[in-house]
């Protein structure tokens, strides 16, 4: 027994030190350097929560902050409702079922930059959509989103959904598969809707389903970078800017190590209290599970 | 103690000037991000010119000048340095400079009387503490204005604006007769650009020193520069709605097929239009300001060296900055880039137009600008640059916009 344990441990040392040094060792020379004053190379000095106050005073972070929140609300909500309705359509066996599965996760197979550049084409107001619908005949027909400080946020949400929701369908469509015949049985000999069987017995049997779906989008808000850039480029102006973004052009463009470390500092802590709390729950479920 | 490193110093160089005799050619490898068609081919001449003189050029092209720097400062800092590597005539390096990362070049300055030839602007930037740390390859001119020829006579404007009212009045022009007046990509470093013109050939020359370098916070809240920021959100009433997010070239092409009339960009977009087949002063006209007097904003891209001990990699360095900076060298490298040489000593006669009108403001010290870089650093100017972004595109009161460079600037 004894024996066996070693060599997994082992066996598993490799990877522990990776972690340890790659990420836990990243992540404390990170907290460390954002509380010097860093510009293109590491400094010994300490200075405190400065960068941490010049950070929160900044307006263009407070913006990607802003822009963050919206988007992973949305981008959630929708890739999780789109997705889980192409599931359920395709669960209907439907005929040429391959070919729409492909054509529904195709998005995915796409780059970040790929999507971002897609989307833009495709707003484009001179070029895009809108050109062609009035070219079409439609005059007044306006959807300018991308180029409005307003909106322009919206539009990466869409592309986003767009790109995300196969992902969604893909593993919601294996945990509609996976659930007994038996029961779509029983609820038909109970004369149960079927609407009324996916929501009130399917979508709980998914449960883990959907933990797994919400984990793999939530980590995709967090790093959002590469569509913003390949669309908009953090604009127009500053308008569709996220923290991501902020951060490497401190890093790099503005040779501002200390406040660039400072907002991934920031971005971490979000990330810890928004996983915490679930992390804590999912602990205790398993403790009452008598495991 | 400054004699012997002096005596060392001439004793590499006389060896370096010497043709390689059967010695290995002189091993130097180069960091630089030109990699476009037209700036591989301007860095092909250097490495030509690098080989003639006995050395062997090694291209380490990495594309995006963000990306090429950060490349160099990692292996600098991670101790596995190129002979050379490209950034900007700015404070870009000044923080390795600083760290004592760099290697300088001060024998081949003194011997070839860098002083003598060199703009003040560029020295204030290469020079720290008296020692020249950087060999300047060229002279760009982020903030030309070009005009359509096409798109001017289509409004009816005979002549190009001579003075800043002008300007106006020709964009005015152009709006009535359903063209776009100002054709501009809407991205952060180009509102940018086109706040540094403002400043500079709206504000004066006085005023833009006073921001820039004094970085004084009464005249950016005085009422001068408020009236700069207000010609500057001018001049964006003049764009078309496409405008954001648009990238430069597209730009300059509005301007070639004559549906945009005036661009304010770098000395670049000339490249665009010698791919269309344009000449200057026949299908675009170029200016670098506004009268004989006009500033003339300097910019461009310098090589570093950074610290080695081997000689044979220091002598690398220093006959690369020699070759750099000879007036053979510099033509050939800006004719195909499409900036200006570092020296005004050269035979400008096959380069283009534009490219002879900035030769010639070079001539005049007092029309010497540096851009906005040289004077305050990247974090400064990126901040800077946030906040313009924002006034460009929203509908924000000009006093906040005053207070918020202040304390960009202030950082």
């Amino acid at each position: 027994m004894k024996r066996r344990s070693l060599a997994a441990w082992g066996a598993l040392l490799p990877l522990a030190v990776i972690v340890l040094i790659g990420y836990v060792g990243t992540v404390l020379w990170t907290v460390r350097t954002s509380l010097s004053t860093s510009r293109t190379f590491p400094k010994d000095d300490f200075v405190g929560l400065q960068q941490f106050e010049r950070l929160l005073d900044n307006e263009r972070w407070q913006l990607a902050i802003h822009n963050l929140a919206v988007y992973g609300v949305l981008y959630i909500v929708a890739a999780m409702l789109l997705g889980f309705l192409l599931a359920v359509f395709i669960d209907q066996k439907v005929r040429g079922e391959g070919v729409l599965r492909t054509a529904f996760l195709y998005p995915y197979a796409m780059s970040f930059v790929a999507t971002g550049l897609v989307w833009q084409w495709v707003l484009n107001p001179d070029s895009g959509l809108q050109n062609a619908m009035q070219q079409l005949g439609w005059k007044d027909f306006s959807f300018d989103w991308i180029v409005d400080q307003d909106m322009v946020i919206y539009t990466v949400v869409i592309a986003g959904t767009w790109q995300g929701a196969g992902l969604v369908m893909a593993l919601m469509l294996a945990g509609l598969r996976g659930i007994d015949e038996e029961i779509w049985k029983a609820a038909r000999l109970d004369g149960i809707p079927t609407w009324r069987v996916y929501l009130s017995i399917v979508l709980p049997m998914l449960g883990p389903t959907l933990a797994t779906v919400f984990t793999l989008l939530a980590v995709g808000v967090v790093k959002v970078f590469d569509t913003v850039v390949a669309m908009t480029q953090g604009g127009p102006g500053t308008a569709s800017d996220v923290p991501a973004k902020f951060i490497m052009d401190h890093l790099f463009g503005r040779a501002n190590l200390a406040l660039a470390s400072a907002g991934a500092v920031m971005l971490l802590l979000t990330v810890l209290a928004l996983v915490a709390p679930l992390a804590y729950a999912r602990s205790r479920q398993k403790a009452q599970g008598g495991h | 103690m400054k004699f012997p490193r002096h005596a060392l110093a001439a004793a590499v160089l006389a060896s370096a000037a010497l043709p390689a005799l059967s010695q290995a050619p002189l091993k130097a490898e180069v960091i630089h991000w030109w990699t476009s068609g037209g700036e591989s081919a301007a860095a092909k001449t250097l490495a030509e010119a690098y080989k003639a003189q006995g050395g062997l050029w090694v291209d380490t092209a990495v594309a995006l000048g963000e990306q090429a720097r950060s490349v160099a400062i990692n292996r600098i800092a991670g101790g596995n340095p190129p002979t050379a590597a490209q950034f900007n005539t700015t404070q870009q390096f000044r923080d390795i400079v600083d760290q004592g990362l760099l290697n300088n070049v001060d024998a081949v300055a003194q011997r070839d009387g860098w002083d003598k030839f060199l703009p003040e602007t560029v020295l204030q930037a290469i020079k720290v503490n008296g020692h020249y740390y950087a060999a300047p390859v060229n002279i760009h001119n982020m903030t030309w204005f070009w005009f359509s020829k096409a798109a001017f006579k289509k409004a009816g404007i005979a002549e190009e604006p001579k003075t800043f009212d002008e300007l106006f009045a020709a964009l005015d022009k152009l709006k009535a007769a359903g063209l776009v007046p100002l054709a501009h990509g809407g991205q952060p470093w180009q509102d940018g650009i086109v706040f540094t013109a403002t400043l500079a050939h709206f504000g004066g020359r006085e005023l833009y020193l006073k921001v820039f370098k004094d970085r004084d916070p009464k005249a950016i809240m005085g009422e001068d520069f408020k009236k700069v920021l207000l010609a500057y959100k001018r001049l964006q009433s003049y764009t078309d709605k496409g405008s954001p997010g648009r990238n430069w070239n597209d730009a300059t092409a509005m301007l070639i097929s004559g549906r945009g009339g005036v661009q304010i960009m770098g000395d670049w977009a000339k490249g665009e239009f010698a791919q269309a087949k344009q000449e200057a002063g026949k299908d675009y006209g170029c200016a670098p300001g506004f009268g004989p007097k006009a500033p003339y904003i300097i910019q461009g891209d310098v090589m570093v060296f950074p610290k080695t001990s081997k000689p044979d990699q220091i002598k690398a360095q220093q006959l690369l900055a020699s070759v750099i900076t000879q007036p053979a060298t510099q033509v050939a490298f800006s004719m195909k880039k499409g900036s200006i040489p570092i020296r005004t000593d050269v035979d400008v006669s096959k380069m283009d137009l534009c490219a002879q009108m900035g030769v010639a403001a070079m001539k005049d010290k007092s029309r010497q600008l540096g851009n906005g870089e040289i004077y305050i650093t990247p974090d400064q100017n990126g901040a800077l640059q946030d906040v313009l972004t924002s006034y460009w595109n929203r509908n924000i009161a000009v006093e906040k916009v005053q207070k918020d460079i202040v304390s960009a600037l202030r950082n």
